[in-house]
């Protein structure tokens, strides 16, 4: 079984499927960001956002049960932010795609490597860096 | 590209625009990287490798810009503007002949080919330690800026490791956007992902990645370049000027 995995995973296979992985990723995030767009532009449109004192977004869309808890009230700008941490998690999924795909080839150096990659970003989200 | 312009023309805090910017180059380089690891031509490994270079430069720079003055970030930023600027015009450089191999290189397998018109290209990587130190650079300044700094990457890539041109700008391009991802989940948390802001801009670098795939095989690249360049040089003065006034 585990041969005829290899064998069917062979290195082009994989490149392929990373490949698509961004391209979905980017085009589901991007639709998510439109419909909330659309949303936040019906209900809010007329309104003058101020962006010229930073004050940092507002409490609800800086982690995801927030941001969560606010696509389920309909907020067209949680919908945008959750397009939005669709696509920052893209490339970190592609990250953790690619330890599979080391691992099916049996490069076991480049697993290591790619999960010392995958280290650096979950502390960077669990680390508590916000500061 | 982005920060200038939300900055000096929207006059959009700076923290926001770089949020804005780090979310800008992850849809840049996830939507193209797609197109490029079809085509054999990324070095995945030796992207692979360098990712902990740039990841852990990524979350250095973020940390270090809550201590930073914006006006400060706003020097920096013009000076490695105008430094990519002046990249894009540099003549490229021959590659001394009877270089020593690097073992290193070869114990990671980074040496690795690329498909020409002509058929397969083999290369040979060089310097790997001064390369990983370079793209640690890259990687402060990517999460301390919000930028993907594919100038520094690709400069990294063709002058110190010697890999060829299109093996660096792939493989470059397919770094940035977990390089930026490594610094937007801290930004993220700290509220400077606004998504009123970064919904337009997402949309259209997605729109226009599309059109100007299309567009760029028509267009006279020398020209395009100069009028690039004198635009960047342009802004980089601009957000320098404005960062010593204080203004940003």
């Amino acid at each position: 079984m585990k041969q005829l995995l290899s064998k069917y995973f062979q290195d082009k296979d994989i490149q392929q499927l990373i490949g698509k992985q961004l391209r979905v990723g980017v085009i589901v995030s991007s639709i998510i960001v439109f419909v909330g767009g659309i949303i936040y532009l019906v209900r809010h449109g007329h309104e003058q956002p101020s962006y010229g004192d930073f004050t940092g977004v507002r409490e609800g869309l800086t982690n995801l049960p927030g941001i969560w808890q606010g696509v389920l009230e309909n907020k067209g700008m949680n919908i945008i932010q959750l397009g939005i941490v669709l696509l920052i998690a893209t490339p970190i999924i592609r990250i953790a795609f690619s330890v599979i795909a080391f691992l099916i080839e049996k490069d076991y150096l480049y697993v290591v490597i790619t999960l010392m990659v995958l280290g650096v970003i979950v502390y960077s989200m669990l680390g508590g860096l916000a500061g | 590209m982005i920060i200038p312009l939300l900055t000096l023309v929207f006059h959009v805090d700076i923290r926001y625009a770089i949020g804005t910017a780090l979310v800008a180059s992850i849809a840049t380089s996830s939507g193209s990287a797609s197109a490029y690891v079809k085509e054999g031509i990324t070095n995945i490994r030796l992207g692979m490798f360098l990712e902990i270079a740039t990841t852990t430069g990524a979350v250095v720079g973020a940390l270090i810009a809550v201590y930073m003055p914006t006006n400060v970030v706003a020097i920096i930023f013009g000076l490695v503007l105008i430094f990519s600027s002046l990249v894009s015009f540099r003549k490229k450089m021959e590659i001394p002949a009877g270089e020593e191999k690097s073992r290193l290189a070869s114990q990671l397998r980074l040496n690795n080919s690329y498909p020409t018109a002509g058929g397969v290209v083999n290369y040979e990587v060089r310097h790997v330690p001064g390369g990983y130190f370079m793209m640690t650079f890259a990687g402060v300044m990517s999460g301390l800026l919000g930028i993907g700094s594919g100038a520094l990457k690709v400069l990294a890539m063709d002058n110190i490791m010697r890999i060829p041109f299109k093996v660096s700008t792939t493989t470059s391009n397919f770094m940035i956007g977990v390089t930026a991802a490594a610094s937007a989940v801290v930004y993220l948390q700290r509220g400077y992902i606004a998504p009123g802001l970064c919904m337009p801009v997402v949309l259209g670098v997605l729109a226009g990645a599309f059109a100007g795939s299309k567009l760029l095989t028509r267009a006279n690249v020398k020209w395009l370049r100069i009028v690039f360049s004198v635009v960047i040089g342009f802004l980089a003065l601009q957000m320098i000027y404005n960062g010593i006034t204080g203004k940003l």
